[in-house]
């Protein structure tokens, strides 16, 4: 064992990187529970995207073409979702399910012919001068296009629903949709546009972890990311700045653990292995054992069906 | 325009007819699929839906394949209706599924070469006790912190596999076996081995076991109080608190027998047809009984119905993988597809469609 050959400054960096994926798709997440939806179908939607994404970048060659496809991937697929329960007026716990488990065998579909390709890597942004500074510059100036937009999300995301119109209609929706309604918004829109969105950032989320933080493709390679967003969204209490924090909190988690399996720690593979998900497990529980809390915090209508009777 | 009117109780005659047209609607659709992938349509429904059980050449084989592969998917997805029709929603039963095999198959290892009749019914015990324990753990957790169960019970399941794989690659690994990863067969050890009871049927204890709860859950939603506390909880808690239901005792009950279920449906699946503790042996049963549970309409005699239609998909995706060469993963998306049009299509038991304008009220 030799703990000496972790170095910190990695760790924070690669922590970046480990946490894009759970950030992105948590982000868009947020976004269609604040609008009143439960989308349980975020693990379908990121493996969808993550599949999309890859095998346009290995046919056309150009990792940022791959990220527009695993965004619009996503998105369709979320639409379904959309359709089921807007317009359908479906359960969403279980359209949300049938979600991942369609997305699930779509992407092993979809991924046949991929299995084993490198696809093209995807260049660090170059920040000149500003990545030799010591410490900040591996940190923060040496990192791909993907991380400095997931984290310009959370400020757009915080941004639109602390200060904007949109924002305000957006959470009006996703706390009362009957007074939403009655005031003359377009609920089923609204809630159709959000499910997008947050298809699109699971897509993009999928896609990192196809393109850059694997890269490679195999089936079931999202591993529950999808699962661990949804937790991340709970114990962010729906504010973006949180899910930051959990998302980096969680990203944490992982780098570590394969740090330590690497460094040959006396515990085996397999229990580190399962420390994300029981840490996750146990946030969540901390989370909401504070009744005041979880109870303020979730958007009124939250999984509720909407249907418009006049 | 059309539009959707409520409907002040749901359609009998829809909710019986709308999982027949979902199958439909997903044999078209799939159909579609399958063309897209260079497939003949009609050759592939008709190799996934009639020639497991009608091929001359195959029906021999395939024919028992359908309780084996239909058993743990009613067992399970039995266990799942109690919880859904309350809203309590525990979709961790491929956690607890494995955990059950483990705690069962453990069991029969440790008393490994003892010959005694009480070994296979010990076994029986610890897989339920394993599946059990898994269950409880989303379920105290959501009566003492209210943590969500859907999460806690599907991260559990990632758990559950890492187990599993730590399982089969160390503790339990056959100790004759040369250095490769997985058990002992217990279906060569009499004693803890859970054969087929009547030659070239297929049928082995965990189908009886399936049989039994099928009817077991039928009186219980019909006839029982707890059944009656269960359906009420579904359609308004609220009027559940107030004729007096235990929310939490519900709770416990709901997801303590899915769990149970599930862990029997390993244990049984592990003894007998997989046979041996390996990093795969688990088929996703746990979320495919998700979709029986709900193609069944959450009732008992739907699900048996469901379960025996969706272990015929398997044995047919199987059979169209070998003879058509479609890809396995196909067969997961058109699993996945019905599910969709099932909800999709409910929407005309529950609502009436309306054409024209709204009238002025």
């Amino acid at each position: 064992m030799d703990l000496s050959a972790i170095n910190p400054l990695v760790l924070i960096a690669s922590l970046m990187v480990a946490s894009t994926p759970i950030l992105l798709a948590a982000l868009g997440e947020l976004v269609v529970e604040k609008a009143g939806v439960l989308n349980l179908g975020v693990e379908g939607m990121m493996i969808t995207g993550a599949i999309c994404g890859f095998a346009i970048a290995v046919e056309t060659d150009n990792p940022a073409l791959g990220f527009v496809a695993a965004m619009a991937g996503g998105a369709i697929l979320s639409l379904i979702f959309g359709v089921m329960t807007q317009v359908l007026l479906s359960n969403q716990v279980a359209s949300g399910l049938a979600l991942t488990l369609f997305g699930l065998g779509l992407s092993a579909l979809m991924g046949q012919g991929y299995v084993g390709i490198k696809p093209p890597a995807t260049h660090d942004l170059n920040f000149g001068p500003l990545a030799d500074i010591p410490v900040l510059g591996p940190v923060l100036f040496s990192h791909d296009a993907v991380v400095y937009i997931s984290l310009a999300l959370v400020v757009a995301v915080w941004a639109v629903l602390k200060f904007t119109r949109l924002g305000l209609i957006l959470r009006a929706v996703g706390e009362n949709h009957d007074a939403a309604h009655a005031l003359g918004y377009k609920v089923v829109r609204i809630r159709i546009l959000a499910i997008m969105f947050g298809g699109a950032c699971a897509g993009l989320g999928g896609a990192y972890i196809s393109l850059i933080r694997v890269p490679q493709w195999t089936e079931g390679m999202t591993a529950g990311a999808g699962w661990i967003a949804l937790a991340i969204v709970v114990f962010a209490s729906w504010k973006p700045v949180r899910v930051l924090i959990g998302a980096y909190l969680f990203g944490g988690i992982t780098v570590l653990q394969l740090n330590l399996q690497a460094a040959g720690v006396a515990i085996p593979v397999e229990y580190l292995s399962m420390s994300p998900y029981l840490i996750t497990i146990l946030v969540l529980v901390i989370m909401s054992a504070d009744r005041s809390r979880a109870a303020l915090n979730a958007p009124a209508s939250l999984g509720r069906v909407f249907h418009a009777s006049s | 325009m059309l539009r959707l009117e409520k409907r002040p109780t749901p359609s009998r005659f829809w909710t019986a007819a709308t999982p027949v047209l979902a199958v439909l609607l997903t044999m078209i659709a799939g159909g579609l699929l399958f063309m897209i992938l260079g497939k003949d349509p009609f050759a592939a429904i008709r190799t996934i839906f009639w020639d497991p059980l009608f091929n001359e050449q195959f029906a021999s084989y395939s024919r028992p394949q359908l309780l084996v592969k239909s058993g743990p998917l009613i067992l399970i997805a039995i266990g799942l209706s109690l919880g859904f029709r309350a809203g309590i929603w525990n979709i961790g039963a491929e956690g607890q599924y494995i955990i059950g095999a483990l705690c069962g198959a453990g069991v029969g290892l440790a008393l490994y070469p003892m010959d005694a009749w009480f070994i296979f019914p010990l076994m029986v015990i610890a897989g339920a006790l394993g599946g059990l324990l898994w269950a409880m753990i989303p379920a105290l957790l959501k009566t003492h912190f209210r943590t969500n169960e859907i999460l806690v019970s599907l991260l559990l399941v990632y758990v559950a596999e890492q187990l599993l794989a730590s399982m089969a690659l160390g503790l339990m690994r056959n100790p004759e076996g040369g250095g490769f990863p997985g058990s002992r067969n217990l279906q060569q050890y009499p004693s803890a081995s859970n054969p087929e009871l009547i030659a070239g049927t297929g049928m082995h204890w965990g189908i009886v076991a399936a049989f039994i709860a099928v009817i077991a859950s039928y009186v219980l939603l019909n006839r029982h109080l707890l059944g009656f506390q269960i359906r009420l909880t579904g359609q308004s808690p609220r009027a559940a608190r107030f004729a007096g239901v235990n929310p939490n005792a519900l709770i416990l009950f709901c997801l303590g027998t899915s769990g149970v279920l599930a862990g029997l449906a390993g244990l049984f699946e592990i003894a007998g047809p997989a046979g041996q503790v390996s990093i795969d042996f688990n088929q996703g049963y746990g979320f495919t009984a998700i979709i029986v549970a709900f193609l069944g309409r959450l009732n008992p005699i739907g699900i048996l119905l469901a379960g025996l239609l969706m272990g015929l998909t398997y044995i047919g995706g199987d059979l169209a993988q070998f003879m058509l060469g479609l890809p396995a993963a196909a067969i997961q998306a058109f699993q996945g597809m019905l599910l969709f049009f099932l909800l999709g299509v409910d929407v005309l038991s529950n609502f009436r469609i309306r054409i024209g304008k709204t009238e002025a009220a």
